[in-house]
């Protein structure tokens, strides 16, 4: 955090100063070690097996937060007698088929609760390879629809509550396997869980922050299931000093998954619909909508999105055009996507602000994609290697390609800067925050708002006289914002109020007022109120000097300008403070409202003994001691019942590449992973060729894929260039000098770095065997004034199942001193340890 | 210069009888260094704005000079930075004024081994034809099992996360007009 979220990291600093410990996991010491209490090295890959040993410290030594437990998380319920775990089948859940290698998940919904939960209607298997499917990574903004609430034992004695089945399923991640799996000796472990545990529970509070540390892993999504789990067993969630902070690494990463320009999801997580089923929108709502909790509304949320997009053509009689959306069939992502141009399937590709020939997974399977377009358009500040791969990359000094033999056609066009445009962006903390414009953007540079709005403009003024069917949806799409300037800008602030929805009476101020009958309209549901009364809250700055801590006056956080989510957990079931020292949002009487410092993540006025009639439906439903109000039970989930491809409880398994077996089960890794095992894109297989452990990451100096660092002076002079970071020992096995250079190889290419030499990077002791790990930051490329390698060369593509992400934290590698060879000798050199390795030879796929 | 100026412009002079006995201060400042007016001083304007980097959120203030960012400093107003930058925000005005930021729209014509530049506006126009036209050639009514998709996989694109929402948003709009479904952002990686 000190190192990529540095002015974040002052408030960490503030806590310390006031008493908080401060405890960093990492493979790597780094600047956040430096100022932490404590520091505790793992294996790159290992982190399940930590936390689960964490969960594992507060069942058995009954450390939980035992009210919060039963009344706010399903720990109480109970499940079907035919769910069996990987306790039992050795490494496996239940609904396991080997053929597809893929889950049906009927046998972890709750006992009594209707049969298929929608997880498993979701996801939509296509194609001969193991599941490419679309997963459950719609639930941004809250959990999977389950079909009814759960039998519950409050006295959690049943052996197949949720709290006994959690129990079994993790007790064996003792001190000693903790130590086993990621390298940390046992007494250091306890240090961890007894810090931890003395600071949760009615007095106290304790903070999980993570970045895409936790999530470039096949098991990914099943980390931050892993903290969740943890930090709902000490009810940590939902109160002030808890949480578990996912650290964006991009100004406007949150905003791009709120208003996603994601395939599977539409602004504020409603899903794209799926052909298999959905076919109009009755059908998609029953499938998608929970029947309990705020998600039963969706039908709203849905119609006043199309009422924004197709306005007056949107009937009710026409399904509000529905019909108009284009529908998925399996996993559209970019991975998916790179595999569709190498392939041919996918001709024209817009590069927004994006450097995927050095950001992505296995660069080079990107350029081959890029090289097989029939056009590129890329919009950027600087002429990054995404633009200019034909000409000067990797693959043309290695003979693969040449320039006169690539047909792609490549658009240059260059962007404006951020104080060249207006705009929010939506950070970590979800608060929108406007940024205003400076000054006009240099030449031809436009923002990528002028530039898809006049292309749309031109687009639809070449189709006006079509009477093609398929022209329909683009014909009679709302796109008229009004222009301003010399350059014809589109008010960004137009945009905005469009998202935030406007109904009969002028600008809607809550998602709560969105009606299913076409009468509003609203392009993002959860953004709904960042225009209210015509008024930018975008836009707001109250000084922090001058307003509470909570800082309501500053920008506009979603949902309704609340600061915490799930915030009604700060009080007990009958609506009093936890404590004194905790107290955030509680019940009061004289008011009958919710009331304290932030407003409430719940219906302001729900007393907290109201009881849901039967049959209530949406928020209703819930009763008033339910904080958790995106949920269709209501409460937090230790046990996942439905929404997962991979299981319903979280399971250390090893990476894809991994120098170890899993000490656990038979089973040695998420056996639903997402594999592309092809020319290209080979895997090193777990003998002695690719001995070392290497993990991926960031400077604080330097920025992504070097689009917006590499070609600025003050930050390549203080990182001039791309490096490998060893331990002593492992500098010695491998005769590494420091400062001079090492190539490191995988199966997919190797590459060169200069050498770090430092005990930043300790080699880890597992039981008797010794793992080394090496750091490679990734922001290099071959252009700007600050060049090397790219290290995501060497990263394989192979993703986790529910959200398709790749696993760059933790793969396998060779390191020798010496660079690495040129031209054609590099695909000799990488040949010959393919052919040690028994990887088949390129040009047999 | 009359003679008491010439002695009170002595530095130990104003050391021994003024108030910085230690000449760390007031004692030692030369003419240039009292002539000396920070860069954000002369500034037309100052516009408020947020860091481009990480998702923080630190807030910036952006001084314009002669129609040109001159200076980019920390926000003390904004709760979250309390006006701090790290190294990349407060590199930000090289960001955003770096002589090596493109201009103009670059073309590279199928096979070709060079760039030419375009107009932007001949650009537009031509990109347009590419979607249209592509979008018409890999339309699917229908796919391979008969489902009803209504759309491309001709067309794909990739944003990064430094892009506005209300950017994603029209994005977000035109592409699924289009029945583009392959579109993705850094948010995915």
């Amino acid at each position: 955090m000190a190192e990529c979220h540095p002015v974040g990291f002052q408030w960490v600093i503030e806590a310390r100063n006031r008493g908080a410990k401060v405890i960093h996991v990492d493979p790597r010491f780094t600047r956040t070690s430096a100022m932490a209490n404590e520091y505790v090295p793992l294996r790159a890959g290992t982190d399940i097996a930590f936390l689960g040993g964490l969960i594992n410290y507060v069942l058995s030594n009954e450390k939980d937060f035992r009210e919060y437990l039963i009344a706010y998380t399903n720990a109480p319920a109970i499940l079907r007698e035919e769910f069996a775990d990987t306790e039992d089948l050795d490494g496996l859940f239940s609904g396991f088929d080997p053929e597809t290698l893929s889950y049906d998940p009927e046998t972890w919904a709750y006992e009594g609760a209707e049969a298929a939960p929608a997880a498993g209607r979701r996801s939509d298997i296509v194609g001969d390879s193991p599941p490419e499917h679309s997963g459950p990574d719609q639930y941004g903004s809250g959990g999977a629809t389950i079909g009814a609430k759960p039998k519950v034992d409050p006295s959690l004695r049943h052996p197949r509550c949720v709290y006994q089945v959690l129990k079994r399923h993790f007790s064996r991640y003792t001190p000693e396997l903790v130590e086993e799996v990621c390298g940390v000796p046992p007494e250091h472990f306890r240090r961890v869980a007894e810090a931890i545990t003395e600071n949760s529970g009615r007095e106290r509070t304790t903070a999980f922050c993570y970045s895409v540390g936790w999530t470039q892993h096949t098991v990914g999504v099943q980390y931050i299931r892993t903290a969740s789990i943890l930090q709902a067993l000490l009810g940590n969630i939902g109160r002030p000093g808890g949480g578990i902070l996912a650290l964006r690494g991009h100004a406007s990463i949150q905003g791009s998954t709120d208003i996603p320009t994601l395939y599977n999801i539409l602004p504020g997580y409603i899903p794209m619909p799926l052909a298999e089923h959905e076919l109009d929108l009755d059908q998609f709502v029953q499938e998608d909508a929970g029947q309990t909790g705020f998600w039963g509304n969706m039908r709203a949320y849905l119609v006043s999105m199309l009422k924004a997009w197709w306005g007056a053509a949107a009937a009710e009689d026409n399904d509000f055009c529905f019909d108009y959306l284009p529908r998925l069939t399996g996993d559209h992502g970019t991975y998916q996507t790179v595999l569709n141009q190498i392939s041919g399937e996918c001709k024209g590709y817009f590069l927004v602000g994006e450097n995927p020939a050095v950001g992505s997974a296995n660069a080079k399977l990107q350029r081959l994609g890029m090289s097989n377009l029939d056009w590129l358009v890329v919009r950027d500040l600087q002429m990054i290697e995404s633009a200019t791969f034909w000409k000067d990359g990797p693959e043309i000094e290695s003979g693969e390609l040449r320039t006169e033999e690539i047909g792609t056609e490549v658009f240059f066009l260059p962007a404006a800067a951020h104080t060249e445009k207006e705009g929010a962006f939506t950070n970590t903390q979800r608060l929108l925050q406007w940024h205003h414009k400076a000054v006009e953007p240099p030449g031809e540079a436009r923002s990528d708002l002028w530039f898809f709005y006049h292309l749309g403009r031109v687009i639809q003024r070449k189709l006006e006289g079509s009477s093609e069917p398929r022209d329909r949806p683009l014909r009679e799409l709302v796109w008229d914002y009004p222009c301003e300037g010399e350059i014809r800008e589109p008010s960004a602030e137009a945009v905005l109020a469009e998202i935030n929805g406007r109904g009969p009476d002028g600008p809607l101020s809550m998602y709560t007022q969105l009606a299913d009958d076409g009468s509003t309209s609203c392009g993002c549901w959860i953004y709904c109120g960042v225009y209210a009364d015509g008024h930018n809250h975008a836009a707001n700055r109250q000084p922090g000097s001058e307003q509470s801590w909570v800082a309501p006056g500053w920008a506009w956080a979603w949902p309704d300008n609340r600061r915490i989510l799930y915030n009604r957990a700060s009080a007990d079931p009958a609506g009093r403070p936890w404590s004194e020292r905790k107290r955030y949002i509680w019940w009061s009487d004289e008011q009958r409202r919710w009331v304290g410092a932030d407003k409430p993540d719940f219906e302001p006025t729900k007393a907290p003994d109201y009881t849901p009639e039967p049959g209530a439906k949406a928020q209703d439903a819930l009763a008033g001691d339910n904080p958790f109000i995106m949920q269709t039970d209501g409460r937090a989930w230790l046990f996942a019942p439905a929404g997962l491809l991979d299981g319903p409880l979280p399971t250390h398994y090893e990476p894809h590449e991994s120098p170890v077996a899993n000490p656990l089960y038979g089973q040695g890794q998420n056996p639903t992973r997402q594999v592309f095992d092809r020319k290209y894109n080979r895997y090193n297989p777990p003998d002695g060729v690719f001995p070392y452990v290497f993990t991926t990451y960031r400077l604080t100096e330097h920025h992504t894929a070097g689009g917006m660092s590499r070609d600025l002076p003050y930050l390549s002079e203080l990182q001039p260039e791309f490096f490998c970071e060893v331990s002593p020992e492992l500098a010695t096995e491998r005769e590494l000098e420091h400062l001079g250079w090492a190539t490191i190889v995988s199966a997919r290419t190797a590459i060169e770095a200069r050498v770090l030499v430092t005990d930043r990077i300790r080699p880890l002791r597992m039981r008797g065997r010794t793992v080394h790990q090496v750091g490679l930051p990734y922001h290099w490329g071959p252009n700007g004034l600050s060049t090397g390698d790219a290290a995501n060369e060497l990263l394989s593509v192979v993703l986790d199942p529910n959200v398709h992400i790749q696993e760059a934290k933790a793969a396998t590698c060779d390191i020798v001193p010496g660079r690495r060879p040129r031209g054609e000798s590099l695909q000799r050199y990488v040949d010959s340890y393919r052919r040690r390795a028994g990887i088949p030879e390129e040009a047999d796929r | 210069m009359g003679i008491r100026r010439w002695i009170a412009s002595w530095p130990v002079y104003r050391q021994l009888t003024g108030s910085d006995p230690l000449g760390r201060g007031a004692a030692a400042k030369s003419r240039g260094s009292r002539e000396l007016s920070p860069r954000t001083h002369d500034a037309d304007r100052v516009v408020r704005s947020i860091c481009p980097y990480c998702a923080v959120g630190c807030g910036q203030q952006v001084y314009v000079s002669n129609g040109k960012v001159s200076q980019i400093e920390g926000d003390p107003d904004s709760p979250i930075s309390r006006g701090r930058l790290c190294p990349k925000g407060a590199a930000s005005k090289q960001l955003v004024t770096s002589p090596s930021r493109q201009q103009r729209v670059l073309y590279r014509k199928p096979y070709g081994t060079e760039w030419e530049e375009l107009p932007l506006e001949r650009a537009m126009e031509m990109i347009a034809d590419r979607v249209i036209e592509t979008r018409g050639r890999t339309w699917q009514e229908h796919d391979a099992r008969g489902r009803r998709v209504n759309r491309t996989l001709g067309i794909a694109s990739l944003g990064g996360a430094t892009l506005d929402n209300e950017e994603n948003y029209l994005m977000k709009k035109l592409y699924t007009a289009l029945g583009a479904v392959q579109v993705e952002n850094q948010a995915r990686i």
